[in-house]
């Protein structure tokens, strides 16, 4: 690949392997405004979007001191680095604080059959790895997690796989996943576009010549 | 060889294509506004860069604003620190910002347009998914993260892969009472809130054709409704007339140069798309949705769907979704209870769109437990309604004329439909809490919205068109 970046921006964390239990999340079309509230969007930094994460689905009447309880975030049985949710994850607005509220909860990976496009560029700008699986196979997990809280996934990126980990008998099984090359050597490395952009800057100077 | 109106486009603007990756895609104008860009301006003050082609990017505020009194310092401390921060940025950078209280300030895909600044052939981005708008003219313009945003102010271009290309035709004469508002609302009803994820989809055919460029804008702005990474319709003569004369359009020798180039601007008769879909405008009746996702839509006439017409796998978030809206499966969604009214949003705030209110409102008068706001796009628009009398017919009817801004579209600025509220409302989701914590929303078009106002209720706009 032709993909060379000064190394001088590197971000602070590469991910290859990521084994943890999880936190399922029954829900499809899960839209960035229920990730994270329109009026959660007016900081001016990056930092801090985490107490804000699903806020209107968390707690009762915006207030932080009654949790709703059947809400999956509020139950002590889940906990984890990795959130599995229905398909079309991350569809609506393109706010990047969706993926920013994702991770700065904690979560490393998010599982689903199905992403909204500018919420999967974002996580993958962020880090935060959307790991696409059949139908089948989600249903499975949702399956597996039921029968056992503490079944575990292990993702590989490297090798392009998602395996279940259960005690159960049903939570068994696992399947390869895809995702961009260039985009899988930027997260196992630690890169970000834009040192590439700009390691490339007089290839740009040039191109805008021509037009 | 036979190429589509986008592969044109998009082969003219790839930098760089990295073997087994995405491209280096240059974006001409870059579109930024408060909410999505002050992290992308601390990126680079990090990296001790500034921005590489000031003089293509183009700001605004609007997101957060307040749209009432907005000569007076904004009351809201964290919108005033993004407001001020953008103007900050923007002033360190060189960026021309059309501001609070600029002739040009404007909600960032209504003023793009009507400043001639948006154009076919060329490509466009914003921290804002409604980005697709431009697409109207025949471009690329599409949304973008606050990273994307970083990069595009660091270096001019993205990295990009080629989505998969779908048409979708609507021919034949639309239905009276039946505006581009209905249409699109009937699209993602067909083919569901991700049905074009992955996808750029042309917009074609008679039904296409026949609309202002105004109606093509409501068109393409909504195609993000449907998962599509933008939308695109090819450039005409309505196209032209419409850029001609605007303050930024090229003038002179410059407007012909790119006249030829734009004719140029079409699907080849043999370009072949991973997709087709072709759609009758007949069908197509005045559209209202029901539940919390775009896709949610029915004719005003119709029933909300029972449990028994509904997938069975969809049916848990099915219940969910009517539950938040205290709605009934099978009921009838004629003649429910509407509280408010937002006439607004980057969708149908043109003046056309208030031309259409006004024309139907006139010498009526609002029901009287219903607020009704009408949020201008733009200054520009603002002050053409002014100067055509439109406000005068929306103070008669009871309406309330506030300032530009996104207003009620996302409830981040002060505008928000309380708590089990119903708002029907001329904007673009409809996802729970977007206008306000537990607000709950019906999308529909300016006319059915202006019907809604005056009785009160859900309404078929065809039972008052003589
Ligand atoms: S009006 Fe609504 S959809 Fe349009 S730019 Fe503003 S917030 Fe986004």
């Amino acid at each position: 690949m032709n993909h060379n970046p000064n190394t001088n921006f590197k971000m602070s964390k590469s991910i290859n392997i990521i084994k943890s239990s999880i936190v399922p999340l029954h829900a499809e079309n899960v839209d960035t405004d229920q990730i994270i509230p329109a009026r959660f969007l007016k900081a001016t930094s990056r930092d801090g979007f985490g107490k804000n994460l699903f806020r209107d689905w968390r707690f009762e009447n915006d207030d932080e001191s009654t949790p709703k309880k059947d809400f999956v975030l509020n139950n002590p049985t889940y906990a984890g680095k990795i959130l599995v949710a229905g398909k079309n994850f991350g569809c609506g607005s393109s706010r990047e604080h969706a993926a920013w509220a994702i991770k700065d909860y904690g979560f490393d990976v998010v599982v689903s059959s199905f992403f909204a496009d500018i919420f999967k560029n974002n996580a993958l700008n962020n880090f935060l790895l959307p790991v696409i699986v059949s139908e089948n196979f989600l249903q499975k997990i949702f399956t597996a997690v039921e029968a056992d809280s503490k079944t575990e996934l292990e993702i590989n990126l490297e090798q392009q796989t998602i395996k279940l980990l259960s005690n159960s008998p049903s939570g068994v099984g696992g399947e390869s996943f895809e995702i961009n090359n260039y985009k899988k050597t930027c997260l196992l490395n630690g890169y970000d576009d834009i040192d590439y952009l700009l390691s490339i800057q007089s290839d740009i100077e040039q191109f805008e010549k021509t037009i | 060889m036979s190429k589509t109106l986008f592969d044109k486009i998009w082969e003219k603007h790839v930098v760089k294509q990295i073997e087994g990756g995405p491209s280096v895609f240059y974006i001409d104008t870059h579109f930024i506004h408060e909410v999505t860009s002050p992290q992308a301006f601390a990126g680079l003050n990090k990296r001790g860069i500034k921005v590489f082609r000031p003089h293509q990017v183009v700001a605004t505020a609007d997101h957060n604003v307040p749209t009432l009194n907005q000569h007076l310092p904004i009351k809201e401390e964290l919108s005033r620190l993004q407001v001020e921060a953008l103007i900050k940025n923007c002033a360190e950078h060189g960026i021309e910002l059309y501001g609070l209280g600029h002739p040009y300030q404007g909600i960032v895909h209504v003023i793009g347009p009507e400043l001639g600044i948006t154009q076919p052939g060329k490509t466009y981005v914003c921290g804002d998914s409604h980005t697709s708008t431009h697409g109207a003219f025949g471009s690329i313009a599409f949304g973008i993260g606050t990273s994307e945003v970083e990069m595009v102010l660091a270096t001019q271009c993205l990295m990009q892969s080629k989505p998969k290309l779908m048409r979708i035709h609507v021919d034949g004469v639309l239905n009276k009472g039946v505006v581009s508002k209905d249409i699109i609302l009937y699209i993602i009803s067909k083919i569901s809130a991700s049905g074009a994820t992955g996808y750029a989809v042309e917009f074609a055919g008679s039904a296409i054709r026949s609309l202002s460029m105004e109606a093509r804008m409501t068109i393409c702005n909504m195609s993000i409704e449907m998962g599509a990474r933008c939308g695109l319709i090819a450039p005409d003569e309505t196209t032209f007339n419409y850029i001609k004369g605007r303050p930024l359009a090229p003038k002179g020798e410059l407007w012909e140069t790119n006249l030829t180039y734009w004719k140029t601007l079409y699907s080849d008769a043999d370009a072949t798309f991973d997709s087709e879909i072709f759609i009758k405008a007949e069908d197509i009746e005045p559209m209202i949705t029901y539940g919390t996702n775009p896709g949610m839509g029915i004719g005003v006439s119709q029933h909300i769907p029972s449990l028994n017409e509904v997938d069975a796998k969809e049916k848990t978030s099915f219940e969910k979704s009517l539950h938040y809206m205290g709605l009934q499966p099978g009921e009838n969604i004629k003649g429910k209870k509407v509280d408010y009214v937002f006439i607004g949003s980057c969708t149908n705030s043109r003046i056309e769109d208030l031309r259409m209110v006004a024309s139907f409102v006139k010498g009526k008068k609002k029901a009287q437990d219903v607020e009704v706001w009408i949020v201008p796009g733009s200054k520009q628009v603002e002050a053409q309604a002014k100067q055509e009398g439109i406000d005068k017919v929306l103070e008669e009817a009871g309406f309330m004329l506030r300032q530009p801004g996104c207003s009620a579209c996302l409830g981040m600025n002060e505008d928000k439909i309380p708590a089990g509220k119903y708002c029907i409302s001329t904007s673009n989701r409809n996802f729970e809490g977007r206008q306000g914590p537990n607000a709950r929303t019906f999308l529909a078009s300016p006319l059915s919205a202006a019907v809604a106002a005056i009785t009160g209720k859900v309404s078929d706009v065809r039972e008052f068109l003589n």
